[in-house]
């Protein structure tokens, strides 16, 4: 059993080459029949190049006692791309109308709660806070629904924003070639889109209507952004919807077509697991633990040397404290997951749970504690065209 | 012996140059720029608040000891690395740059065609412009004809760490420019910082090797210590290799076994 090599024309085709789109057999006895010598020969190479074979193995069942020594090349890999430091950034929730229903989200426009957009004066207000926290990377997020965030209210928020941030990004629904171009002219240069799952039977069910359905729009959704020049692009699947390791191996073959094809901007990973949310059922079947999770970053690392790795509030103190040193490049600190949470409104619905409420000033507490450097600003607003 | 490294109108004793990035913390950053005796030190735009004299990073640089050499890492065309040196200027007034256009987010290495664009622009808008390239000589030549103050060619792939794996380029920039060469990017080791200076380099720029070292601090001294022997080694001339005698010489040995 192999897997196919493949070309650059299209990423649908990638994914489907190797049926890694479905439950198929073939990635799954690939994975399965990795042995500890091949596992002991994939660390003996210098760690960082990505190949589909490569990551498979540090993916396997068996790879999963080797998980200290991945452990250790990824922190020095880390440590020598990516120095000392730690990024900060700020998510600003916008708005949680939303015409999808996600079976797994609190924003599911069948959840019956009171929605909330804010004003651009709101969200101003709010970024204000964010700022005043020492930020300087903050990240718009909202649920798909162009009545009430459009791309003409994105422009006028970044417009404002961009005075005083360096770098704003979103994380919000896909859109066109044209679109992403009007918000990258008005200071916008990254996006954080997840495809949830690569498989697309059970992207089906968990999205069963709603403009989300249509996979193949979003899969190509950081064609298009890269194509209008966005600089960063960040790529991830919901982990709990499905196998971990077939959507893993997805990933690595999104983030490697992504790399070759788009050579000009950089590709990060996040791992947001499936959080309790508001209306949502919590029988998943594909739940990840902790264990897996830590593989699945550590082989992403040892696969892709100088690929961004994000971790949100989504995890527990406990855990980011001892993520911190094996492969993170950027966190979140401080996040308020409804519209209008860091002016202190409560009564507006959060997208899901956070697990770790500690304040911006004491995570930075925390990186400092572990001998890394919390940066606030890596980028720059001039680098926009004004 | 006065041995100064002279760049556009300022004298060098030092010619270490070190960057700014990687730190665990700004403490550690200054007392390994100070350990390392350097006088330049290079600071990314995108890492600090130019105008703001309170920035954390740029407050823990003593700006009487070092001159501050601001980069403009994360440029991905000469458009966007002229408006970033013409900003940075107008809040600082500083005008010394260092140019660095690195299309590339992943191994950062220098696009020749823009910098060499950028530099042309930004030498016309009275910029004193180090720009930073691969070892490529006719480059070289290029930018020191449109007025760069130095080149600076890497060594092998930024934070990599492998040393002088562009050596045979490197030789003939250093044999051929007519401004100062600063060996920029890969060297991991003094041993390789001091083969630079050995080969004729006028100065050498490191960064990773030092602030990611288990004990920066004695990490940048080490550096130092390997410029100055480097530098010296290169200024007492080096002693010709031996070829190795040969016992006998198996193809012109008939000449004076005849008879």
């Amino acid at each position: 059993m192999k897997f196919q090599g493949s070309d650059l024309s299209d990423i649908t085709t990638i994914i489907s080459e190797n049926q890694l789109d479905c439950q198929s057999g073939r990635w799954d006895d690939i994975i399965h029949s990795a042995k500890p010598a091949d596992v002991e020969k994939q660390l003996d190479c210098v760690p960082g190049k990505y190949s589909i074979e490569r990551l498979a193995v540090l993916i396997s069942p068996a790879a999963s006692n080797y998980l200290e020594v991945m452990a250790r090349q990824a922190h020095e890999l880390t440590t020598q791309r990516f120095g000392r430091t730690i990024q900060l950034y700020a998510p600003l929730y916008l708005s949680n109308h939303c015409v999808n229903n996600c079976l797994y989200c609190g924003y599911n426009t069948d959840s019956d709660f009171e929605r909330t957009r804010l004003s651009i004066e709101e969200a101003l207000s709010d970024a204000r806070i964010i700022a005043e926290e020492g930020f300087r990377h903050i990240l718009l997020v909202s649920g798909e629904d162009p009545r009430y965030v459009s791309v003409d209210y994105l422009v006028q928020l970044a417009g404002e924003l961009r005075k005083t941030f360096s770098s704003i990004s979103i994380e919000i629904f896909p859109m066109e070639t044209d679109q992403y171009k009007a918000l990258f002219d008005a200071g916008i240069d990254g996006i954080t889109l997840y495809q949830e799952t690569y498989d697309r039977k059970l992207y089906g069910h968990y999205h069963p209507a709603g403009p989300k359905r249509d996979y193949d729009f979003r899969i190509r959704t950081h064609d298009r952004a890269a194509k209008a020049g966005m600089r960063r692009l960040g790529i991830g699947t919901l982990l709990g919807l499905c196998n971990w390791r077939q959507d893993t191996l997805a990933l690595g073959e999104h983030a490697g077509y992504l790399m070759k094809k788009y050579w000009r901007s950089q590709v990060s990973f996040s791992f947001p697991r499936l959080r309790p949310a508001l209306n949502v059922a919590d029988n998943f079947e594909h739940l990840v633990g902790d264990t897996e999770m830590v593989q699945m970053m550590l082989a992403l690392r040892l696969c892709f040397a100088d690929a961004g790795i994000v971790l949100s509030t989504r995890e527990r103190a406990g855990f980011r404290d001892n993520l911190l040193k094996l492969a993170v490049t950027r966190l979140s600190a401080g996040s308020k997951t409804n519209p209008g949470g860091y002016s202190g409104k409560n009564d507006s619905a959060q997208q899901f749970q956070i697990d770790d409420n500690r304040t911006p000033d004491q995570m930075a507490g925390v990186i400092k504690t572990a001998g890394l450097e919390a940066v606030w600003k890596d980028w720059d607003a001039s680098f926009a065209a004004e | 012996m006065n041995d100064t490294l002279k760049i556009a109108d300022k004298q060098f004793s030092s010619r270490l140059f070190i960057g700014t990035g990687k730190y665990a913390s700004n403490e550690i950053m200054a007392r390994s720029i100070e350990a390392s005796q350097s006088q330049m030190v290079t600071v990314a735009l995108r890492r600090v608040d130019i105008d703001n004299e309170n920035d954390d990073m740029l407050a823990a640089i003593d700006r009487e000891k070092y001159l501050l050499l601001p980069n403009t890492s994360g440029a991905r065309d000469c458009e966007e690395a002229v408006r970033l040196a013409k900003l940075a200027r107008a809040a600082s007034g500083i005008n010394w740059l260092k140019l660095e256009v690195t299309p590339d987010p992943y191994y950062l290495l220098p696009d020749g065609t823009e910098t060499l664009k950028a530099a042309e622009i930004l030498v016309k808008d009275g910029f004193v412009v180090l720009p930073y390239i691969n070892a490529d000589p006719i480059l070289a030549k290029k930018l020191q004809d449109v007025g760069t103050a130095t080149v600076m060619p890497l060594a092998s792939p930024i934070g990599s760490n492998q040393g002088l794996k562009t050596r045979a380029s490197l030789e003939i920039i250093i044999e051929q420019a007519t401004v100062p060469v600063v060996v920029d990017a890969g060297l991991g080791l003094p041993s390789h910082a001091a083969a630079a200076m050995e080969m004729g380099a006028d100065a050498v720029l490191v960064n990773t090797a030092i602030a990611t070292a288990e004990d920066p601090i004695a990490m940048g001294e080490a550096f130092k210590l390997a410029v100055i022997a480097g530098r010296q080694a290169y200024l007492a001339g080096k002693a010709a290799e031996q070829t190795k005698a040969q016992a006998s010489s198996p193809l012109t040995g008939f000449l004076r076994n005849e008879s």
